[in-house]
C-alpha cells in the first residue's frame, strides 16, 4: 500500500516536472536566407488535376533553369484537410513547406499563428505588382503588411434560366428588389421550381445584399473590430436576403439548410429559375441539361444599373515564416503568380486572374467571364481580416443569424442583435 | 509480520548460522512478493498511463490555459487562466442548451436501443434457426456499416425531394410528406438521427442479450412455464433478473457510446443542424477545439464530458449495488 502510494506520488511529480504547461513550439522566423537547395511547395489538389499540374510544371521547369542548384518539390494537398496540414506545419516548422497556396479567408488566422512571412517588400519591388487589383490585394493585408500574393479570385453573380423567365414574362432583374419580385412571379408560374435558389447557410450569397444596402459585417479601428450587423443599413440588407427565403420563393423548409454549393446544385438539377453562383460553377452549369438556356449577369445593386459588391473569394500564394529561403521562395511565388502563369491558369482551369489588365483581356476574349469581371471591376468586399473571423466562421455565428430569421425563430432585429453581441464577444476575446 | 518472522525461523532451526541466512532471504521474498504483482501489472499499467493517463492529464492541463493556435505555434505567450475556460462555458447559455440536447438525445438513443435490441433478442429465441440466422445476418450488416456510410445512406433515403421514404409516404396518400424536410424541425431531425443510431447499435444489444438468454438453464424457464407463467411474466421475473449483469454492461456501453455520438449528427444535420439546433456535446467540442482552434475551451468541454460520463456510470453502478446486485 505504502509502496503504491510512493509510486503514485513519484509519477505525479514526474508529470508535473516534465510538463507544467501544454506543449508549444518555437515558430520564430528563420534568419537564414539560402539561395540554393530544395524549395518545398504546397498547392491544393483539384478534382481535375492534370491542367493545373501542367501549368505548375512549366513554371517549375523555367524556374529551375533560371536558378542554379535549386530544385522545386511540389506537393498537392487536399483542400478538405488543409486546416490540419497547415496547423501541423506551424507546430512543426521542420515539416513545413517554403511556399504554399491557401484560401484568402484563412490568411488572418495563419498570420496570427505566426506562420506566414511578410511579403510587402517583395510585392513593392515586383514590376508586375502594381497591376494587382487593389481590392483583392487588400484581402492579404493586416496592419499595412501583405502576407501573400493573390493567385486567383472567385466571385459570384446571378445565374438565370432564359427559357423560364421568358415563359413567365419576367424581365432580367435590374435591381436587388427586382430579384425578389421576379423570383416570386416565376415560382407562381412554376410551383415545383424555386424562384431563386439561395440558402440560409450560403454566406457569400448573402453578403452582397448586406453590402449593397450600405451595411457591413464589422468595422475596424486601430486593429479592433466591432460588429455592425445591427445597424439600420445592415438590417435592411439582411431583410432583403431573408425575404428570398419565403414559401413563395425559396421555402425555408428546403432552403434554410442550403450552403452555397447546395443552392447551386438545385439550379444545376433544373429545380430553380435563378441562383447566385460563382465563376467556378460555370463549367458544371454549362454541362447541365439546359446548357444553352441560361445566362449570367452581375448581382444588381439597390439602384438600376449598379452592381452589388461581391465577396472576393480566391486563393493566395505565400511564403512560410519558417522558410530558410525567403528570397528564393518569394521569387518562385512571383513566378507562379505572374501575369503569364495566371493567363495560363485561366486557360487551363478558368481561374480568374488578379491583375486588372489580365482580367480585361480575358473578359474581352471570353464573353462568359465578362459578368464576373464586371463584378470585380465594380469593387469587391471581404470578411473582416482578423484571425477571430475563423472562430466566427467555425461557430457559424453569421449564418446562424440568417437561419434563425428564415426559420422564424427570431426576427431580424433580435437575430442581428444576438449575432452582433456574439461577434463582439469573439472579437474581444483576442 | 516483521516480528513474527525471526521468531518462527529461530524456533525451527537451532543452528546459529541458519537464522542469519534465512532472515534476509525471507525478507527478500517479502519485497519480491510485493514487487511481483507490480511487475505483472507493469505492461498494462505502462500502456494505460501512456494511452489514457497522459492524454487525460494533458486534457485537464490544456483546459486550464488560454490555449489557441497562436499559442501552440509559439506566436503568443501562454497564459495560465485557471478555471476561466470552465467559467466561459457555464456562463454561456448555448452550452446548457447543448448539454440538454445531448442528455435528451442520448437517453432516447439508449432507451430505444435497449428496447429494440432486448425485444428482438427474446423474439429470436422463439424463431426457427434459419429465420434467426437471417435476422442476425441482416442486423449484423447494419452493425458493421460504418457510421459515416450509414448516415449518408439514411440521408439519401430521407431526402426531402428525392428520398425513397417521402416518395413512398406520398405514394400511399400522405401528401403532407411530399417535399417534407426531416431535418428542418429540431425534433424530427433528432428523431431521424436517433433512428439511425438505434438502427446501427441495436444488433450489439440483441446479440449480447441473446447469448445471455441462451446461457439461462432451460429447466428454470420450463419450470416457470409449467407453473403457468406467461411469456412476458417469464421475461420480467425469470430472464431479466438472470440477465442483469449483461443488461448492465450493454446499458453502460450504450450510455457511453450515445453520449459520444459524433458522426451521425455531424453528417446528417450538416454539422449541428439549422442555426445549431441539433448540436450535441461532442460536435460542439469539435467545433470549439478544432474548427475554431480554441483548444483550451475544447479541452474544458472534454473534461466536462469525461466527468459527466464517469458520474453517470458510478451512479448507475451504485443503484445496481444498492438493489442487491453482486458486481
Amino acid at each position: 500500500m505504502k509502496f503504491s502510494r510512493t509510486l503514485a506520488v513519484a509519477a505525479l511529480a514526474a508529470m508535473a516536472l516534465t510538463s507544467c504547461a501544454p506543449p508549444t513550439s518555437n515558430n520564430a522566423a528563420s534568419s537564414q536566407d539560402e539561395n540554393t537547395g530544395t524549395l518545398r511547395v504546397w498547392l491544393f489538389s483539384e478534382v481535375n488535376q492534370a491542367p493545373k499540374s501542367a501549368v505548375v510544371d512549366a513554371t517549375v521547369k523555367e524556374f529551375e533553369a533560371a536558378h542554379k542548384d535549386v530544385k522545386v518539390d511540389v506537393q498537392y494537398i487536399p483542400v478538405d484537410t488543409r486546416a490540419e496540414k497547415f496547423k501541423a506545419a506551424f507546430n512543426d516548422p521542420s515539416s513545413a513547406p517554403d511556399v504554399a497556396e491557401f484560401g484568402n479567408t484563412d490568411l488572418a488566422s495563419y498570420v496570427a499563428a505566426g506562420g506566414l512571412s511578410d511579403m510587402t517588400a517583395d510585392i513593392k519591388g515586383w514590376d508586375e505588382g502594381k497591376d494587382l487589383d487593389p481590392k483583392v490585394l487588400a484581402t492579404t493585408a493586416i496592419g499595412g503588411k501583405n502576407y501573400g500574393v493573390p493567385w486567383f479570385v472567385g466571385v459570384r453573380a446571378l445565374y438565370y434560366r432564359t427559357d423560364i423567365l421568358k415563359a413567365a414574362g419576367v424581365e432580367v432583374p435590374k435591381t436587388m428588389a427586382e430579384i425578389e419580385t421576379a423570383a416570386r412571379t416565376v415560382r407562381a408560374a412554376n410551383p415545383d421550381m424555386l424562384g431563386i435558389s439561395v440558402g440560409g447557410k450560403a454566406q457569400f450569397s448573402a453578403m452582397p445584399f448586406l453590402w449593397a444596402h450600405g451595411g457591413s459585417i464589422a468595422s475596424e479601428k486601430g486593429g479592433a473590430f466591432t460588429s455592425e450587423l445591427d445597424s439600420a443599413k445592415s438590417r435592411e440588407g439582411i431583410t432583403a436576403y431573408t425575404n428570398l427565403l419565403k414559401d413563395d420563393i425559396c421555402p425555408p423548409a428546403t432552403c434554410a439548410e442550403f450552403g452555397g454549393n447546395a443552392s447551386v446544385q438545385q439550379f444545376i438539377a433544373g429545380k430553380a429559375a435563378m441562383t447566385i453562383g460563382g465563376d467556378f460553377n460555370y463549367k458544371a452549369i454549362s454541362e447541365s441539361a439546359f446548357k444553352d438556356k441560361f445566362a449570367v449577369v452581375p448581382v444588381p445593386g439597390v439602384t438600376a444599373g449598379s452592381i452589388a459588391p461581391a465577396f472576393a473569394g480566391g486563393n493566395n500564394l505565400g511564403v512560410f515564416a519558417s522558410s530558410k529561403r525567403h528570397t528564393l521562395s518569394a521569387d518562385f511565388t512571383k513566378a507562379l503568380a505572374s501575369k503569364k502563369s495566371q493567363q495560363a491558369m485561366f486557360d487551363a482551369m478558368g481561374n480568374l486572374p488578379t491583375f486588372t489588365d489580365v482580367q480585361k483581356s480575358v473578359a474581352e476574349k471570353n464573353p462568359q467571364v465578362a459578368p464576373f469581371i464586371s463584378t470585380i471591376a465594380a469593387g469587391t468586399n471581404f470578411v473582416p481580416i482578423t484571425d477571430t473571423w475563423s472562430t466566427i466562421d467555425a461557430k457559424g455565428t453569421f449564418t446562424t443569424m440568417y437561419q434563425q430569421i428564415v426559420t422564424g425563430k427570431a426576427d431580424v432585429d433580435t437575430a442581428s442583435k444576438d449575432a452582433t453581441d456574439a461577434m463582439n464577444k469573439i472579437f474581444a476575446a483576442k | 509480520m516483521a516480528l513474527q518472522v525471526p521468531v518462527a525461523t529461530a524456533s525451527t532451526s537451532p543452528a546459529p548460522v541458519r537464522p542469519a541466512q534465512s532472515r534476509p532471504k525471507k525478507k527478500g521474498r517479502g519485497w519480491a512478493g510485493r514487487l511481483e504483482h507490480w511487475l505483472y501489472l507493469a505492461p498494462a499499467l505502462i500502456v494505460l498511463i501512456a494511452l489514457l493517463g497522459y492524454p487525460l492529464y494533458q486534457l485537464i492541463n490544456m483546459s486550464l490555459y488560454d490555449y489557441r493556435q497562436a499559442q501552440v505555434s509559439g506566436n503568443a505567450p501562454l497564459n495560465f487562466t485557471g478555471l476561466e475556460n470552465y467559467r466561459i462555458l457555464v456562463s454561456d447559455p448555448e452550452f446548457w442548451t447543448v448539454l440538454g440536447n445531448t442528455v435528451i438525445f442520448a437517453t432516447a438513443c439508449v432507451v430505444f436501443t435497449l428496447l429494440v435490441g432486448g425485444a428482438l433478442a427474446v423474439f429470436a429465441t422463439r424463431l426457427r434457426p434459419w429465420v434467426r440466422t437471417t435476422l442476425f445476418a441482416v442486423s449484423l450488416g447494419a452493425w458493421a456499416t460504418p457510421a459515416v456510410t450509414g448516415s449518408a445512406v439514411w440521408l439519401f433515403l430521407f431526402d426531402s425531394t428525392q428520398g425513397l421514404v417521402n416518395k413512398v409516404l406520398a405514394g400511399i396518400g400522405l401528401s403532407g410528406f411530399s417535399d417534407f424536410s426531416w431535418t428542418y424541425d429540431k425534433w424530427t431531425a433528432f428523431g431521424l438521427v436517433a433512428s439511425e443510431v438505434v438502427w446501427c447499435s441495436f444488433p450489439f444489444v440483441m446479440v449480447t442479450v441473446y447469448a445471455g438468454i441462451q446461457a439461462i438453464p432451460t429447466e428454470v424457464v420450463e419450470a416457470a412455464r409449467l407453473d403457468g407463467a406467461s411469456m412476458p411474466r417469464i421475461f420480467t421475473n425469470i430472464m431479466l433478473p438472470m440477465l442483469r449483469p449483461i443488461v448492465m454492461i450493454v446499458t453502460i456501453q450504450s450510455i457511453i457510446w450515445n453520449f459520444k455520438i459524433f458522426s451521425q449528427i455531424y453528417i446528417m444535420t450538416n454539422g449541428g443542424g439549422i442555426a445549431g439546433q441539433n448540436m450535441v456535446l461532442n460536435v460542439y467540442s469539435y467545433q470549439q477545439a478544432f474548427a475554431a482552434s480554441l483548444y483550451g475551451l475544447g479541452s474544458a468541454l472534454g473534461v466536462i464530458m469525461t466527468v459527466l460520463l464517469m458520474v453517470i456510470t458510478v451512479v448507475y453502478l451504485r443503484l445496481l449495488k444498492r438493489s442487491g446486485e453482486v458486481l
